[in-house]
Order: C-alpha cells, then sequence, then structure tokens
C-alpha cells in the first residue's frame, strides 16, 4: 500500500458529505489526506493548504475506510479458491481498506510465521490484511496457541472459525489468556455435536427438501455459555462472529447489560435472506450459519437498529465452482460477500427499513474499529490512517457475479439490482479502486 | 438427426436398430436450465392435470399386453443406492414398453473412483441415454442433474426428500379400492422425518382433498411437518390417527438414517406397531398401505402384512404400470 508517491503526497476530497460516527461528523466536508495520514477535515473550501490531486466528491458520501471483521482469504493453500491479491481486490471494490482473515487455511494459521507471511507484501495486497490467528493448535480445539507471539506478529484476534470452541475449559483458558494480552477470542458459535449432517437451518423449508437442519439452539447454546464465561473473567474479550439466530442476540444483550466485553457481528446476508430462499437446492445460498427463519432476521434488524451489533462482517467464504455445482448436502458452506456488502446495507437497511446512513456508516467502521481496537482506523480523525470510502447511496447497479474481482462467484446476489455503490476506496492516501 | 452409417456395414439383425445420439449440445458446465420436459422431480411442482393425466395413463398401461412404444429408446438406471421395487419395476416399465435398459450402481462403476454426480451425468449423456432415471443418498440430487441435463430426469428417490413414482403408485392403488381421494381419511404412521414416500404422498394426497393425519413420535414426526402442505395434521396417539381411517400408510423405522436421533424401538413397537386389534379402529374397509420394505414384526406384524385387508403386495404389481405411464410421458411420441 506504501506508494512512495502517496506516502509523499497529498489528496484533496472535495465537495462531498462526511459522515465519521466516531468523530460525530455528518455534515458537508472536505477532507485533506497527507503523507498516507488524515491532514484535515474542515468545512466546504476551508482547508488551509494545497494539494496535489483533487477528487471532487459531489453528491457522494465520504466516509472513514471500511473494515471487514471476517473473511476468507484461502491462503496460504487454497489460492484456488482465493489469493490475497485478488480477495483484496474484491475487498477494494466493496469499499474495505482493511480486511480481517480468517486461520482455517491450509496449514491453519497457528503460528507467528504464518501470520508475518500473510502481511508481507509479495502477497500483493490492495488494502490492509490484518490476521486473525488460530486460538488453538490447528484449530483442533484443544492446546491453545501462543497468544502473544501470535499478537506480537501482527494478529489482531484469535479464533477456531469454521468450528467453535466447545470444550467449557480450552474456552475458559483462551478468553483468561486474550484477557491479559487485551486480545479478543472470536467464537464460530456452533454446538456441533448437534448439527451433524446438517446443510441448513431446522425448520419447514428444511423438512420441506428433506434435509437435516441446524437448529437455532446450536448457536445460542455456545453464545449463552460464552457470554457466562465472559462475564466470569475479568477483562475478558469475546467476540461472536456471524451471529444469527434471535435467542443468540438475547444472550449477547445479557452481556452488554452486565457489562461484559462483549461484541457480536451480522452478515449481509443474514439481514437479507431467509432459509427459504435455498428454493430447490441452490447451493449458493447455503452457508454456516445457515439462513435463518423471518423471526431471526427480524431480530437481526432490530440490533442492528438499536446498537447491540457492532459490526457488519461479510464471512466472505470464495469457493471454486466444483465445489458448489455438487449435491446440496455435499456443497462447501460460504458464499462471497465483499463486493455486495455496501449495496446490500443501503438496498436493504437504509432504504427498506429505514435504518440511518451514519449508523450504516458506523457498523462498517467506528463498530468493527472497536471490536478489534483498531487504533487510528475507523474514524477520519486528524493523524488517522488515510483510508477512506466514498460512495454514491442513491447509485443504482446491478451486481454481476461473473465481473466480480474474486477468484470464485458463488454469491446468491448474481443479478440483483441495488441502490448505493463504491466510487472509490482509498488506502493509505492512494486511490486503490475506482468503478470501470 | 443422425442416422447409422448403412456403409458401415452395420448389421440391423445382429445389433439392435439404435438410433444414434443425438448431437449433444453442450451446455456451459455449470449452467442452470430448466428441467427437460418429461422430467419428474417430485409430486411438489407438479400440475394436478399432469398428476391425473400420469394416473390416467397407469390405467392403460399393462405389462402383459404391452406395445412398444419406446422402441430404441435408451434408459439408464443411475442407482446410488440399494432398491429391489423401484429398480427392477421401472426395469421392467422400460423394457415392456420396448426400450433398452442400462443398469448403472455406484459400486462397480467410476463413481466409486470419486466421479461427480455432474459428470456422471454428462458420460451418461455422451453414451446416449435418452433418460435418466436415478436414485441417490442426497436430497435434491435428481434436480442438480435435471438442471444440467437436456434429457429427461426421473426421481426414483433422493435422500428424504421425495419419491414420487411411489406417490403415483400409491394414488393408484387407493384408487382401485376407493371412489376417491377428496374427504378420504389417510393416516401415515411411523418414521415420517427420515420418508421421501411420506413427503411425496403427503403433497399427493393433501392436493387431491384426502385428510392426512400424521403420527408417531416427536422424533420422527417433528411438529413443522405439518407446514409441508395443506390440511395436514399430527396426532403422537397411533389410536386416534386409526379411528375411522380409510387408508392406513406404514413406514419403516429408516434406521441407516438416524444419524444420533435417539429412538427406543421397544417404545416404537409398544406405541406404534400396527396390529390386528389397533387395525379394528379404522374403518372396516380400511386398507393397509405400506410402500416396502417392511419389517415384519417391527412397524406392523405379520398378521396385518398378510390380512385381507392389507394391499401391500398390490402397490409393488401396480408400480409397473405406473412407472410405465412415467417413462412414456418423459420419452413417447404422446408426451403429456
Amino acid at each position: 500500500m506504501a506508494d512512495a508517491k502517496y506516502k509523499h503526497g497529498s489528496l484533496l476530497i472535495k465537495g462531498g458529505h462526511v459522515i465519521d460516527p466516531a468523530a460525530k461528523i455528518n455534515a458537508p466536508m472536505d477532507v485533506l489526506l497527507r503523507d498516507g495520514r488524515v491532514a484535515e477535515v474542515a468545512l466546504p473550501n476551508k482547508v488551509r493548504g494545497g494539494a496535489d490531486e483533487k477528487f471532487d466528491a459531489r453528491g457522494l458520501i465520504v466516509a472513514p475506510g471500511f473494515i471487514d471483521l471476517h473473511v476468507h482469504l484461502r491462503e496460504p493453500g487454497q489460492s484456488y479458491k482465493e489469493t490475497i491479491a485478488t480477495g483484496t481486490a474484491a475487498a477494494a471494490a466493496g469499499g474495505f481498506t482493511l480486511v480481517c482473515t480468517m486461520p482455517n487455511t491450509t496449514p491453519v494459521v497457528d503460528t507467528a510465521e504464518w501470520v508475518a507471511w500473510l502481511r508481507h507484501p509479495e502477497r500483493g495486497a490492495l488494502v490492509n490484511v490484518f490476521p486473525i490467528a488460530a486460538a488453538t493448535s490447528s484449530s483442533r480445539g484443544a492446546t491453545l496457541t501462543d497468544f502473544a507471539a501470535l499478537q506480537r506478529a501482527g494478529a489482531v484476534a484469535v479464533t477456531d472459525d469454521g468450528k467453535p470452541i466447545l470444550d467449557d475449559e480450552i474456552m475458559r483458558a483462551a478468553l483468561r489468556l486474550g484477557a491479559e494480552l487485551n486480545l479478543p477470542v472470536v467464537q464460530h458459535a456452533e454446538d456441533t455435536r448437534l448439527t451433524e449432517h446438517c446443510s441448513m437451518h431446522e425448520g419447514p423449508t428444511s423438512f420441506r427438501l428433506g434435509l437435516r437442519g441446524m437448529s437455532a439452539a446450536a448457536e445460542a447454546n455456545i453464545v449463552d455459555r460464552d457470554v457466562t464465561l465472559a462475564q466470569q473473567i475479568r477483562e475478558s474479550r469475546l467476540h461472536v462472529a456471524h451471529l444469527s439466530t434471535s435467542d443468540a442476540l438475547k444472550a449477547v444483550r445479557r452481556g452488554k447489560r452486565a457489562k461484559a466485553r462483549v461484541t457480536c457481528e451480522v452478515t449481509p446476508h443474514h439481514f437479507t435472506l431467509l432459509d427459504q430462499d435455498v428454493g430447490e437446492y441452490n447451493t449458493n445460498f447455503k452457508m454456516n450459519p445457515p439462513l435463518r427463519s423471518a423471526t431471526d432476521r427480524e431480530a437481526i434488524l432490530v440490533a442492528l437498529a438499536d446498537g447491540t451489533v457492532d459490526a457488519i462482517a461479510t464471512d466472505h467464504a470464495p469457493h471454486a465452482a466444483h465445489e458448489k455445482e455438487v449435491e446440496f448436502e455435499r456443497a462447501a458452506f460460504g458464499i462471497t460477500g465483499l463486493e455486495t456488502a455496501l449495496a446490500l446495507a443501503i438496498t436493504k437497511l437504509h432504504r427498506e427499513h429505514k435504518i440511518s446512513l451514519a449508523r450504516i456508516v458506523e457498523l462498517f467502521t467506528a463498530g468493527p474499529a472497536r471490536v478489534f481496537d483498531l487504533r487510528s482506523r475507523g474514524s477520519l480523525a486528524r493523524g488517522n490512517f488515510a483510508d477512506v470510502t466514498i460512495f454514491d447511496p442513491k447509485k443504482r447497479w446491478t451486481f454481476e457475479a461473473a465481473k466480480s474481482r474474486s477468484l470464485s462467484h458463488n454469491t446468491p446476489f448474481d443479478g440483483w439490482q441495488f441502490t448505493g455503490k463504491v466510487v472509490a476506496t482509498i488506502v493509505g492516501g492512494k486511490i486503490v479502486y475506482r468503478p470501470d | 438427426m443422425h442416422a447409422w452409417p448403412r456403409s458401415a456395414g452395420v448389421s440391423g439383425s445382429v445389433l439392435p436398430a439404435l438410433r444414434w445420439p443425438r448431437m449433444m449440445h453442450r451446455l456451459h458446465p455449470y449452467a442452470m436450465n430448466k428441467p427437460a420436459r418429461g422430467s419428474l422431480l417430485g409430486i411438489e411442482h407438479l400440475e394436478d392435470k399432469e398428476i391425473l393425466g400420469l394416473l390416467k395413463l397407469a390405467r392403460r398401461m399393462n405389462p402383459l399386453k404391452a406395445r412398444p412404444l419406446l422402441r430404441n429408446k435408451r434408459v439408464v438406471l443411475l442407482f446410488y443406492e440399494a432398491s429391489t421395487r423401484t429398480r427392477s419395476s421401472f426395469e421392467i416399465a422400460a423394457k415392456s414398453l420396448g426400450a433398452t435398459t442400462v443398469l448403472v450402481q455406484s459400486s462397480g462403476s467410476s463413481i466409486e473412483k470419486g466421479e461427480s454426480l455432474l459428470d456422471t451425468a454428462y458420460t451418461l449423456r455422451a453414451v446416449g441415454a435418452d433418460a435418466i432415471v436415478m436414485r441417490h443418498p442426497s436430497a435434491g440430487a435428481s434436480y442438480l442433474m435435471a438442471r444440467h441435463l437436456d434429457i429427461p430426469v426421473i426421481n426414483a428417490g433422493d435422500g428424504m426428500h421425495e419419491h414420487p413414482s411411489q406417490a403415483l403408485l400409491d394414488a393408484f392403488t387407493i384408487l382401485k379400492h376407493k371412489k376417491s381421494l377428496k374427504g378420504l381419511q389417510v393416516a401415515i404412521i411411523g418414521d415420517i422425518y427420515h420418508s421421501r414416500v411420506a413427503r411425496s404422498a403427503c403433497h399427493l394426497l393433501s392436493r387431491f382433498g384426502a385428510k392426512v393425519t400424521l403420527c408417531g413420535p416427536p422424533e420422527l414426526v417433528p411438529e413443522f411437518a405439518t407446514t409441508l402442505a395443506p390440511g395436514l395434521r399430527i396426532t403422537r396417539h397411533i389410536e386416534e390417527a386409526l379411528r375411522g381411517t380409510d387408508v392406513i400408510m406404514l413406514l419403516r423405522v429408516q434406521q441407516e438414517r438416524l444419524a444420533g436421533r435417539k429412538i427406543q424401538l421397544r417404545d416404537y413397537m409398544a406405541h406404534y406397531q400396527m396390529n390386528t386389534s389397533r387395525l379394528k379402529l379404522a374403518k372396516r374397509d380400511a386398507i393397509v398401505m405400506h410402500p416396502g420394505p417392511i419389517i415384519r414384526g417391527l412397524e406392523l406384524t405379520s398378521e396385518v402384512v398378510d390380512c385381507p385387508q392389507s394391499v401391500i403386495v398390490d402397490e409393488v404389481r401396480n408400480g409397473v404400470p405406473t412407472r410405465m405411464a412415467i417413462l412414456l410421458r418423459a420419452l413417447g411420441k404422446a408426451r403429456q
């Protein structure tokens, strides 16, 4: 990202409407970026000093760079699905300037060496890549990894994503060690003892299709236990990944009321789609956690609006065509999501459910920055990293999976018409994405 | 269409006069298209008139006096799961109509070597299949195949999803004994959760106005089973299900599919086994059905299997004309 020209250059974003929830700004402002940092945010035409380049942002929203707490970029080891280069290109196209990568690769990212490898410039990342490391060795759920070494190497959190940490003692130990290091433990909440052979949400649709269903309780039970543990262990930080059920939200609310450091994220597909959208076995609607019932989606929409949810995260999970064009029960779990997240948030949350743009921007910026304690990010405060996302909240467009920058095209949103599109993504003061 | 090159010296008297396979329109490997006309993937999305047409056609079919309406047609029977009734009756149905059949099973084929379902489908299409009859352990497998092929796909049972030919032959059997499905009291008893037969039967019977009662323990008959089709109800008591019923459909407890669901067979038999004293609760002219395979002494007693009200063997017999109708609809000139 550290392009020499922009490390020592400046860019003035003029005429836009700045929404920066962390700084409580929601007004027409000009933004000056200089030498990779935010130099100034001022009223229109009040920026002092010149700029090498100007960006005309009239009619556009200028926001802090979006942060995605949950992506699978598949490297190391699964570069036929996605690479850091292609995945971050998709991220840039979706307005994300920072993505947190999940460790369930081949091999699992459970050592400081692999964390450093992920962050190496040779990976060709277009946006910031902040690794999340495995919480247990090979994510087998048995022995904890060296949290301190992983953190020193640059890991922002630990998780066994894709698998839950089921054992109470291991989870307690992970939260305890995390508390000492101020490192969040991210949990993929699924009681796998209850979800064996399951491929979607348990309910009328799974019964109709003859598919074994994952009960909502399989998620809620684990969240409930984790919140209880987080309440017991002082200073521990629990982050619930891709929360999808109404009962799990109740547990998170309980933790937050008790002032435990419990946070959660929700994916765009869970606030948009329902289990019945699986239709006749469309594997692009198969992911874990699965699409849930209307009641669950309703609860998620309320929680997005009222502040219970801390972040929108995509759970971008690319898979090759041959892993999806198979029997539904055999198909891989997961869908891509980086390029459709903002469009879904604006189309569904803002236009349909009347959630303010400021709240949406918060869910993409200040919210996730708080969850992982990402310093100097998620806000356009002076001196912060010059990561900016500029979008047109009124632009209508059609998403075409075939034109995706991701290496994989497993999305349920192919051909969807959206309102709201990213116009420019700026990382470290450099424009890394502009639409063709 | 291409004819056999006569000059090539292929003697029609030695080899059956097979039609040269239609040039296959090479679909994009992952293209989605509509299932080919004549496909039968499930009862749920079949129109009323198609169901009635199939039943009418089945009544006209006589395996002993069949006309070779499907001569030169190649039907592949692709079986990824064990089957006695369905496989043999599809094969006899196809042969009665003059079609050639090829049986491909998961053991002893490239499926064992890890060939994917779609690659198997393309292979069978390339060797000249005109239709594929498939049984598969995964729900929705026939949908996947039908979306990628330009020939009819007939679902002979996909996982826990549907078994449409069984529902049709059951309707055919019921209509031999009862005037109409409308208003008929039907009790479906046993392992409904794992049963593709039950799902297909519920769709068909509910559509034509039968009153269907599902009966079994919660592990095998979940509450949301009633959402499958309009007018379904659930009872946990076999006596309640049987009282005044016209048709009793029994289902095998599919122990091979239980996957963690714990059920005590002794308790199951105490509460839900069909025996002669329970049979007396039903209407005097009630018929007893079972899609097979039956396990005597488990879901029903031997006395019930062999009682005069039992039409279990009749169902198997009716499978042949029903499947002849299905194949004729898929491949015959008089497609509906």
